[in-house]
């Protein structure tokens, strides 16, 4: 694909279109089959909450720990390091030593906020 | 003939046509995966498995297909029905998706794009969503708690897995599936496949795959002995076959990965026999076997367990794997016999 | 009309739809949700420009991290959504004055826009001819743009310590697995064998 022109760059991206059409379709086709096929009884009894037994006794949306929420921004700044790695790896060959050196640089940088976390103990589940 | 598929429609109409020759058979494929999956593991307990409908049991997963259609759609009271419906939805549709960028074969793709990597990871960090809003829409406990637990175990995995494929890259320098399984074809079968040089990997992208795709051991979010199905517990019909298909589907689409990635794709294993799409397929089936006979033989991780594995001991391997293997390369380590192996040049 | 005009539309009309049904959801994780929409939408704009590694970085970051953050955030957060309503009604004096700002400044800026007499070129030529769009990107971030990367190195450091250092507590009322511990333990040290006499003890 190299010297592509725009338009033949496109021309690449519309199966992915056409295909996710297709996707979009065939699920809902599945829906639909199962709401128009199967019978549709509901009873109080039936529709509520699975609860083991008894019946549910608060709104299931609660708080829960902040941990989640520590997770998911380490994932954040691991993601977008991997995001920078992405372009370095693919031109590898051609990277000058500048290049090179100023990517170890980066992830050493990293690598003491990692060890920071580990010592700190946030990558521990409790 | 030849003038009508350079018109617009034409054009439309062939693609759908290529889409649908991915699509079908693949679906199909699917159905006969899920009848390995369960002969394998009754197989490993020394039961039967599925043998009633059809010679062998092969109709089963048609059989349960046919059953999922007539089963009755429940939503529970206080769910949000939007969203209820929308998440088995998405689960299926990006589980379909990524297969447009998976070659087959030299050529056999569907869009052959640069950054075809790029975009698998993209589609998969998405499939997070599917499992959230299941488990939201439901407005019940357990589902609730076993969505949750499944976004933090998916996005962990998630860095590793793309620190492996950073490893690939430096090695194949490119994001297209094509170019990267060209840069395994060394002339020595499969000794020039990337397996060799990133060996260890091999197995960390294994056992992150069967993470991210929630497999056992580690299916914490369905742990039934305390989570009952998890984020599925509310889902009945074919929207709880959605949610299945798309799963089962992301575990095939793993194993194609793990097929370009590490074990050159369609080429053959011995030098002279011709390559095709039939080593695709019997190299993506024997990374199927193995993702079975995990399912089979393993005992369920913990939680604070899956989270250690992923954060303390998969994250610093991957990442000191990639500073190893750029510097190899880029030092010519061994007389540079290593970077000529991994990198190719 | 192309049909990458007809793409083009199709993408800046969800954009624009998922932004306004962000602002006006009545639900947060709904509003959430549209801003997926809206940023899928963006990636397929960028595609539409030639930039896909750009396209596809803001999914991977944006839609596969960030938006999940926010998720946690809004379901977290167990909002009164009534509270909320009669507290905008007193701020909306107050939003007016500032969006009415901003779009009078948006007026100003685009008073005196001008295209660059280059820009037609650059749109031109998007990506060199010869390596495709990642690779270009990678032969310019890390050697021409070195400083802004480092930058960008240490704005992710303070990112993860700032996270740690507002969000970690450490609960003490729970048993934690020490791995390392259990592994490297003696069985030697941690148990004696005693051989006990019948009707003596210990």
């Amino acid at each position: 694909m190299k010297g592509a022109t725009l338009e033949d760059l496109l021309r690449e991206y519309a199966p992915i279109l056409i295909f996710l059409g297709l996707a979009i379709g065939m699920g809902l086709v599945l829906i639909l089959a199962a709401v128009i096929v199967a019978v549709r009884n509901p009873d109080p009894e039936k529709v509520s909450a699975y609860e083991c037994g008894f019946n549910a006794f608060d709104d299931a949306r609660m708080k829960f720990d902040i941990r989640f929420y520590l997770v998911s921004i380490l994932f954040i700044i691991f993601d977008l390091e991997i995001a920078f790695l992405f372009p370095w790896a693919v031109a590898f060959k051609d990277i000058s030593m500048v290049g090179f050196w100023s990517m170890m640089a980066f992830l050493a940088v990293l690598t003491i906020g990692f060890a920071y976390e580990w010592k700190k103990g946030a990558l521990e589940w409790e | 003939m030849a003038e009508f598929f350079n018109t617009g429609l034409g054009m439309v109409l062939l693609i759908l046509a290529q889409c649908l020759l991915v699509l079908v058979p693949l679906l199909l494929a699917l159905a006969f995966l899920m009848y390995a999956d369960r002969k394998i593991w009754a197989a490993v307990m020394k039961r039967k498995g599925p043998n009633v409908v059809g010679v062998f049991g092969l109709m089963q997963s048609f059989a349960d297909f046919l059953k999922y259609i007539v089963k009755e759609v429940v939503v529970p009271a206080g769910a949000d029905k939007t969203v209820f419906f929308l998440a088995p939805m998405i689960t299926f549709v990006l589980a379909v998706i990524s297969w447009a960028v998976i070659p087959f074969n030299d050529g056999w793709v569907l869009s052959n794009i640069n950054v075809a990597i790029l975009y698998v990871f993209a589609v998969s960090s998405l499939e997070v969503y599917g499992v959230i809003m299941g488990g939201w829409a439901s407005n019940s406990k357990y589902p609730f708690l076993g969505s949750l637990r499944s976004a933090a175990q998916m996005i962990s995995y998630e860095v590793s897995i793309g620190l492996i494929i950073i490893g690939v890259v430096i090695s194949s320098g490119s994001l297209n599936f094509g170019e990267i399984v060209r840069a395994q074809d060394g002339g020595y079968g499969l000794l020039s496949w990337y397996w060799l040089p990133h060996f260890p990997m091999v197995f960390l992208f294994f056992i992150s795959a069967l993470a991210e795709t929630n497999r056992p051991p580690f299916d914490l979010p369905e742990a039934e002995s305390e989570l009952v199905a998890g984020y599925q517990v509310e889902y009945s019909s074919t929207p709880f076959l959605l949610f299945m298909i798309g799963e089962l589907m992301a575990v095939v689409l793993m194993c194609a990965l793990t097929t370009l990635l590490f074990f050159g794709g369609w080429l053959s294993p011995i030098p002279g026999l011709p390559d095709g799409i039939f080593w695709m397929v019997s190299k993506m089936f024997i990374v199927f076997f193995f993702f079975s006979m995990v399912k089979a033989i393993t005992p369920r991780y913990r939680y604070d367990q899956l989270m250690r594995l992923g954060w303390k001991v998969f994250l610093p391997m991957s990442l000191v794997w990639v500073v190893f293997v750029a510097f190899m390369a880029k030092f010519e380590a061994f007389g540079g016999a290593y970077a000529r192996w991994a990198v190719g040049g | 009309m192309t049909a990458a005009t007809l793409a083009f539309y199709l993408f800046a009309i969800s954009t624009i739809t998922g932004g306004l049904f962000t602002v006006i959801s009545r639900n947060p994780v709904h509003s959430v949700l549209w801003l997926i929409l809206s940023f899928l939408s963006a990636a397929g704009l960028f595609v539409l420009l030639g930039a896909e590694f750009v396209a596809m970085l803001l999914i991977i970051v944006y839609v596969g991290a960030v938006a999940v953050l926010f998720l946690f955030v809004v379901m977290m957060l167990d909002v009164d959504f009534a509270q909320l309503k009669a507290e905008m009604t007193k701020y909306l004096p107050l939003g007016l004055l500032i969006g009415v700002v901003i779009l009078m400044q948006l007026t100003i800026a685009f008073g005196v826009w001008g295209f660059s007499p280059e820009a037609q070129n650059n749109l031109a030529a998007a990506t060199p001819t010869d390596v495709h769009n990642t690779a270009a990107l990678g032969q310019l971030i890390y050697d021409q743009y070195f400083l802004l990367f480092q930058l960008a190195g240490l704005i992710l450091l303070v990112a993860m310590i700032g996270a740690i250092v507002l969000t970690l507590r450490h609960r003490t009322d729970i048993k934690r697995q020490n791995i390392v511990e259990q592994i490297l333990r003696d069985p030697e040290e941690q148990m004696d064998v005693i051989d006990v006499k019948p009707g003596q003890g210990l």
